[in-house]
């Protein structure tokens, strides 16, 4: 299975990746040498085999829905790029 | 106990015995690693360095210390891996994404190391978002590896992801480091820098803080200059956390307790499928000579065989992307990282935050995740890859009813030049055969250096133990360290460079 250009850039489209054609280019080379080395995994019979959900087994704990924790955005904001007051701020998004 | 004439030289364990002992003060085991950092600019193994609070600290350590109240790693100057968050110092992961990052929390793991007294020297090079076998990835240069090979000045990689602590260990520049290990990111680099590094038992040590790579494979570790010195820093690093509801709520064992005990029948299998095509006649060599120490010393040396070992690298390479597509989604030059200048719209912050933030490894696995997990393409890779998994993680638990712990290589071969495996993404996955396996199984793996490879460069042996079962591999891993008697001993060309 490979891919052709346009898949790569409508998956770099779906990662929120700008790619131009140049890099775009690139990838696709470097995505169907990956894809095809992964291929070799078709060689092995795995009906009847559930996929791996968890590698040590344990139950989960459970806990009351209650707020442990939180009340400190001025923390929160304080790596943001571009803020005002305790609001992100992105670009205009309704007209 | 061995008090060497440099303090930075000192292990983590004597250097804790010199500080009870009132031969030395943390004052002045910290002064001479800051200065082993400053004269070995030219390794590039710290992307921050924290002098004023390392003097600090060692200044309250040596209050305690006066006090009778000395804490496990009272004093003790150790490097932090940059992919541990840090509260009020800079955490990079590597990248330029978050060359600006100051956390306002605290890793857990760091947290634990903090309370036990040790002192902050610094956050420590790494490849970007821990992705890479090199330390090439990394935003902020490549690491250079303290070693070189014998008779010549060619500068060599330490390995990565963690190559920044790895060099910072092998170096002396600080008693030992912290690093984390999605697919060997602390057992190649050690191997290759010829220190000691474990990756414990996924659940082990809470990922609480740890800038996230793929969730289900990522696990934090120290990484040191003995066996002992990794058994006395896991003790503090390991332990339930809360905040993170994969680590597992078991008590932890005295990891030193029994550090020097006996392996008298202790059965320790050879799996037949670590023998690759292709890698250096040493490696073999080097991985016989390591069963014959330990039988030596009364185990019982089994052959067992983990049929699907040659597709583990497929499987990390399916598994680990599609897990870091998900996880690095949250950079989106909103609410901290990379921002771009003066976006047209939403979809272009995204587009070109994210496209300048990150690196080109980075992007390829973003890309390489995305498609496994889209629309058509899911249940053939990575559907296919989990029930992959499953057989892999079936291979130990078959393997581990006939022996206790396994040895194999840690690497298919010593540290390579920098810039000579770059071009080929394929080729550098295959520096982590022998260890991804490990964490596609979530169980724990140690490296521990067992010889010099025929150009005079360090070469590791990795122990695998059961689940949970850390304190076993460090005895088996101590019991090698004895026969192999390594040597630390690189020169310290870097300060007059």
């Amino acid at each position: 299975m490979s891919v052709d250009k346009d898949t790569v850039k409508r998956i770099a489209r779906l990662a929120r990746l700008a790619l131009d054609e140049e890099q775009a280019g690139h990838m696709q080379t470097e995505l169907n040498a990956i894809l095809a080395w992964v291929q070799q995994l078709d060689e092995v019979d795995v009906s009847g085999v559930a996929p791996l959900t968890s590698v040590v087994e344990q139950r989960l704990k459970m806990r009351d829905d209650v707020v442990t924790d939180g009340g400190y955005p001025e923390d929160l904001m304080k790596n943001a790029p571009l803020s005002e007051g305790t609001f992100f701020v992105v670009p205009k998004v309704v007209e | 106990m061995v008090q060497p004439a440099d303090p930075a030289k000192f292990t983590l364990t004597d250097a804790r015995d010199a500080i009870r002992a009132k031969s030395i003060s943390s004052r002045e085991l910290t002064e001479a690693c800051i200065g082993a950092i400053g004269a070995a600019r030219s390794l590039n193994a710290f992307v921050t360095e924290t002098p004023e609070r390392a003097m600090e600290g060692a200044a309250e350590a040596d209050a305690r210390i006066a006090k009778g109240s000395a804490r496990p790693l009272e004093g003790l100057p150790l490097a932090i891996k940059d992919l541990f968050c840090t509260k009020g110092v800079r955490t990079t992961a590597g990248s330029r994404m978050l060359d600006n990052f100051v956390p306002t929390y605290e890793s857990t793991v760091t947290q634990n190391i903090w309370d036990a007294g040790a002192v902050l020297l610094g956050k420590t090079n790494m490849d970007e978002f821990a992705m890479g076998s090199s330390n090439e990835t990394s935003f902020f240069g490549p690491v250079i590896n303290p070693w070189r090979a014998r008779g010549r000045n060619e500068d060599l990689v330490p390995g990565g992801s963690s190559g920044g602590s790895a060099a910072s260990v092998a170096g002396d520049l600080c008693l030992a480091a912290t690093g984390t290990d999605t697919g060997g990111s602390i057992r190649q680099p050690a191997a290759v820098t010829g220190t000691v590094g474990i990756k414990p038992t996924y659940g082990r040590c809470s990922r609480w803080g740890i800038i996230a790579f793929a969730s289900s494979l990522d696990q934090a570790g120290p990484m040191t200059k003995t066996v002992a010195d990794a058994a006395l820093m896991l003790q503090v690093m390991a332990g339930h956390d809360p905040k993170d509801s994969t680590s597992v709520d078991i008590p932890v064992p005295d990891y030193s307790a029994g550090l020097e005990g006996s392996i008298k029948g202790l059965r320790v299998g050879i799996p037949k499928e670590y023998r690759i095509d292709g890698a250096p006649p040493e490696i073999d060599t080097l991985w016989a000579k390591g069963a014959s120490w330990l039988k030596s010393q009364g185990a019982e040396i089994v052959d067992v065989s983990l049929p699907h070992t040659k597709y583990a690298l497929p499987v990390y390479y399916i598994v680990a992307p599609a897990e870091a597509s998900s996880n690095l989604a949250r950079y989106d030059g909103v609410r901290f990282g990379h921002r771009t200048e003066s976006p047209r719209d939403l979809l272009e912050l995204y587009e070109k935050s994210r496209a300048e933030g990150f690196g080109r490894e980075v992007k390829r696995r973003i890309i390489i995740g995305t498609y496994v997990l889209s629309s058509g393409y899911y249940d053939a890779y990575y559907v296919r890859a989990q029930k992959l998994r499953t057989l892999i993680a079936q291979d130990f638990t078959r393997a581990f009813e006939a022996c206790d712990v396994l040895l194999t290589p840690s690497t298919p071969s010593a540290a390579f030049a920098v810039n000579s495996k770059t071009a080929d993404p394929v080729s550098m996955y295959l520096n982590d055969v022998f260890t991804v396996t490990v964490n596609l199984a979530g169980l724990p793996g140690l490296s521990v250096p067992a010889g010099l490879s025929s150009e005079g460069l360090p070469l590791g042996l990795q122990v695998i133990g059961k689940a949970f079962d850390e304190a076993t591999v460090l005895k088996a891993g101590r019991a090698i360290e004895r026969a192999a008697d390594f040597k630390h001993d690189v020169s310290r060309w870097w300060s007059t460079r």
